[in-house]
């Protein structure tokens, strides 16, 4: 059986098609799902990515947190449907909810995009499984509202549940709280991050690597371990 | 037709870009002794007919789930201006109600 992994389209998103091409890369189908859409087409787990839903305005995804769409999706992932928000993606992750704290402009005030250095910090979620406990990935990051904040009790039960999934190394490229770079929910099903995966999944097109100019493939294990859990659920 | 007006801040501990950078521009323009600037939203919402309590307790709760996300941003206040209140021949802002008993709704 092959998986089928959704991506979601809202007014403004901007790395669906990428978000797509991932999953196909990684071996699943890719079911495109539009924001007004009231019906998830029965797939098996849904990704919300980058972009600027509704220009960003009032708050990024603070509007698309509201699409019809997005009902059937939190009703899904409190029912265990892995669910993966990737910049704009995890703002309105954090906007519905289903994560907590939420993003704010960058402490240095400008727009940021590199390649980012990230450590797993958790490697058991629907997300992380194919890669290992404190390994470092290089995947681009490219924002402007991406500094993380929470209150401290909710920093700590992150920390203490292990739901802090990664963490910036080398340089924290917007002010976030502890250097966090992307949570997950209690359960683990739920996973949002500021940088992006699915532009680092195939050699020609990622960020550097070592051995050569714009080969990294870092991001494809996102992909890889959700459809391995779909498949061996 | 009346007005309610919303207005949001970010919460004190959370750091306000716009207001630091209109901040830094005010200082480079010359303007002294300004110690903080912080920028927030003004909502104004135009209703058909009367303000009601039912429609007012609609908009508070549009004000801390839509208008303003609890984590990051305070409602600092919730306020019917410009209600057609038979004073007649106003202007529709807030200030050409002093005195005539509007009800601040939030503090």
């Amino acid at each position: 059986m092959t998986a089928r992994i959704g991506v979601v389209t809202f007014p403004g998103s901007l790395d669906d098609r990428d978000a797509a091409r991932a999953v196909k890369l990684a071996g699943a189908e890719a079911v495109s799902l539009w924001h007004a859409d009231a019906s998830l087409h029965d797939v098996d787990a849904v990704v919300l990515p980058g972009g600027f839903s509704y220009g960003d305005y009032l708050r990024a995804g603070a509007i698309a947190r509201f699409a019809p769409i997005m009902d059937k999706i939190v009703d899904a992932a409190k029912g265990g449907m892995p669910v993966l928000g990737i910049c704009n993606g995890f703002q309105i992750l954090t906007e519905v909810h289903l994560l907590p704290g939420s993003m704010i402009k960058n402490d240095h005030r400008a727009f940021v995009c590199r390649d980012q250095t990230l450590r797993v910090e958790n490697a058991e979620t629907a997300w992380t499984s194919e890669y290992r406990q404190g390994e470092e990935i290089v995947v681009p990051l490219k924002n402007q509202d991406g500094q993380y904040v929470a209150d401290e009790r909710t920093l700590d039960e992150l920390e203490a549940e292990g739901r802090v999934v990664f963490r910036y190394v080398g340089w924290n490229p917007n002010g976030s709280r502890r250097d966090i770079a992307g949570i997950c929910n209690a359960q683990g099903n739920v996973v949002g991050l500021m940088p992006h995966p699915e532009h680092a999944v195939e050699v020609g097109f990622g960020p550097d690597s070592r051995e050569k100019g714009r080969a990294g493939t870092d991001g494809l294990a996102f992909f890889t371990s959700a459809i391995k859990n779909l498949v061996s659920a | 037709m009346a007005t309610i007006l919303v207005h949001v801040m970010p919460k004190p501990e959370i750091l306000d870009p716009q207001g630091k950078a209109v901040g830094a521009a005010m200082a480079r323009l010359g303007y002294e002794g300004i110690a903080e600037v912080r920028q927030g939203k003004r909502f104004e919402i135009t209703v058909d007919g009367e303000v009601t309590d039912e429609l007012l307790e609609k908009i508070r709760e549009a004000a801390v789930t839509l208008l303003s996300n609890p984590v990051i941003e305070d409602v600092v206040q919730v306020k019917v201006v410009g209600q057609g209140c038979g004073c007649g021949g106003h202007g529709h802002g807030e200030h050409a109600h002093a005195g005539h008993g509007h009800k601040d709704l939030l503090k």
